[in-house]
């Protein structure tokens, strides 16, 4: 074992990196389900998953557990190769995408390999990205089609007009950034927006001269709600019309990892507008003496929200939740204590803001499926076409010359 | 062998096979399934040349789009298993060996057209690329743009209904 890993640095360094990346965004996602029902019902004012576990903290674990041990059921003249291929694509495809995003600028070493916090570093990443999740249109079709049943053929065709349609949009709105940036690589794209204007106002995209890219994050997130089948553009899976689109036929596990896949593109999605638009990794706050504080800001985060928890769980409804949020607690206290170490406490600064701005962007997506009814299927193809695409190309034009005459 | 070659035999298989499997099935959406195998093989084979970009694009275009179209068109249409029909007589006794004939011409012609390793000169940074697309070739390339906006709009005049 020690012998493979001497003789292939490479290797191991990225073996390990995907191992942890794929435990930590699975844990990720399931949890990512538990926020948008505790969100989307205390917007409707209910409470939401509350039963198991305190809070309903187990309920992605028994929501597992139940599709693990669901009847796998397959249906009647489905065409098998593709009906058990559609999932296995459509959520590889949106891991993949995940193993591109680059979340800190720190790097460490491992087996005498430096390397950062990114699976992989591509020259082009932002291609590459737009290539995986270009493809992912095919795992809800495939799906949609390989069903033999009507509903999910309408949902599988739905979504493969509106992703196609939703695809340019979502391109051209990231060109402006580019034209900014001048490279396609993510970290670059990223530390192009070191800076700050006049001192304070950070020169993220949407902010930074020469033109704010205002217009281009509005296209790009709306093109990339649809993109990603979400509400108000869910109708693949609109289930007034056509029962549950294009997985109505699916069970059990086959089921989940459509599902999975769904939100670990929403994942990929809030983390690129992050990376594009809102600076990735950097701080919102200048590094001046007066501000040198705010690098304790994780810290500070952990141990108030740890200490609220001990607080409010020691005197919990029940008995196994007055043991387990105090002890949640007492391990975010134990983490704020960690990032105020010397050393971790510049490893953590890039994640915890990349992460922030993420969360941040996952909410908007919840807040927006809790607010906005669903689009007819004209009116969704009428904005895509009609409204963000012009206006994507306008704020191509627009950079172009500004970035042009900012030049000196 | 060094890797990179063991890597070419692999793809290059892979994309062969797609290629056949493309032309063997009965069923319209297992070509198209096949079909984008051929590209992505294909588009690996670019990276493995240095093309960094012109894989990325191979994909974003070809399997993302183009491939996306086929299938939809199958699916609108609701498209059925073919029936298998056995080759007609000219195209077994003339068909059939033009198109080996072919194979082996073409094989001849790209055998002696490109002097070995001349195609693997490394890496062309994308960049550099963009340099050449948009300052020494961009009268072909707008050429290009303006003839695909033509094709658009005879589209549109031959999918028109007349009122």
């Amino acid at each position: 074992m020690s012998d493979f890993v001497t003789q292939h640095p490479v290797l191991s360094v990225s073996v390990i990196k995907v191992v942890v990346l794929l435990f930590l965004l699975m844990t990720a996602l399931a949890y990512l389900t538990w926020f948008e029902r505790k969100v989307v019902a205390h917007i409707q004012s209910r409470w939401g998953p509350y039963r198991a576990g305190p809070h309903g903290l187990l309920q992605p674990l028994a929501d597992g557990l139940k599709f693990l041990f669901k009847e796998d059921v397959t249906p009647l003249g489905a065409d098998r190769f593709v009906y058990y291929l559609a999932p296995f694509l459509s959520m590889s495809l949106a891991l993949t995408a995940i193993a591109l995003i680059p979340f800190g600028p720190s790097e460490f070493e491992m087996f005498g390999q430096r390397t950062g916090l990114a699976v992989a570093d591509v020259s082009i990443g932002l291609l590459f990205l737009f290539a995986i999740t270009s493809l992912g249109v095919y795992g809800v079709a495939l799906g949609g089609w390989s069903s033999n049943s009507k509903y999910p053929l309408l949902g599988g065709l739905r979504s493969a007009a509106q992703m196609v349609s939703y695809e340019l949009a979502l391109t051209m709105s990231a060109v402006g950034v580019l034209l900014m940036a001048g490279t396609l690589n993510l970290r670059e794209i990223i530390t192009a927006q070191q800076g700050f204007s006049w001192g304070f106002l950070p020169r993220w995209n949407i902010l930074a001269p020469p033109l704010p890219q205002v217009l281009g994050f509005l296209c790009f997130f709306t093109a990339a709600v649809a993109e990603t089948n979400r509400l108000p553009f869910d109708l693949p899976e609109a289930e007034s019309e056509l029962v549950a689109g294009f997985h109505t036929e699916y069970a059990s596990f086959k089921f989940a990892m459509f599902f999975l896949g769904e939100y670990a593109s929403m994942v990929t999605v809030s983390c690129l507008a992050t990376i594009l638009f809102f600076g990735g990794w950097l701080s919102p706050f200048p590094e001046v003496a007066a501000l040198a504080w705010t690098r304790y800001l994780p810290s500070i985060g952990f141990a108030v929200g740890g200490a609220l928890l001990i607080f409010y769980g020691v005197g919990y409804i029940t008995r196994f939740g007055r043991v387990v949020l105090p002890a949640l607690g007492l391990v975010l206290c134990g983490a704020a204590y960690l990032f105020m170490r010397p050393g971790v406490v510049d490893f953590v600064q890039g994640p915890f803001w990349f992460l922030l701005k993420v969360l941040f962007f996952l909410f908007i997506y919840v807040w927006v499926r809790g607010t906005l009814p669903r689009f007819r299927y004209d009116q969704l193809m009428a904005v895509g076409w009609k409204l963000l695409l012009p206006v994507s190309l306008a704020n191509v034009v627009l950079t172009s010359l500004a970035v042009v005459a900012a030049k000196p | 062998m060094t890797v990179e070659l063991a890597l070419f035999f692999v793809l290059a298989a892979i994309a062969v096979a797609g290629a056949l499997s493309l032309i063997l099935q009965r069923h319209p959406i297992h070509s198209a399934l096949s079909l984008i195998v051929v590209m992505v093989a294909l588009a690996a084979l670019y990276l493995l040349l240095g093309a960094e970009f012109i894989a990325a694009v191979q994909i974003i275009v070809y399997a993302g789009a183009i491939v996306v179209l086929f299938v939809l068109v199958i699916m609108l249409l609701n498209a059925g298993v073919e029936e298998r029909t056995d080759l007609s007589r000219m195209a077994r006794y003339v068909g059939l060996p033009l198109g080996i004939l072919l194979l082996f011409l073409l094989a001849y012609w790209v055998a002696h057209a490109v002097p070995p390793r001349a195609a693997a000169v490394g890496a062309v940074p994308t960049r550099k690329l963009a340099m050449m697309l948009f300052q020494d070739f961009v009268f072909p390339f707008e050429l290009t743009s303006i003839l695909i906006l033509v094709a658009i709009l005879g589209a549109l005049v031959l999918a028109r209904k007349e009122s």
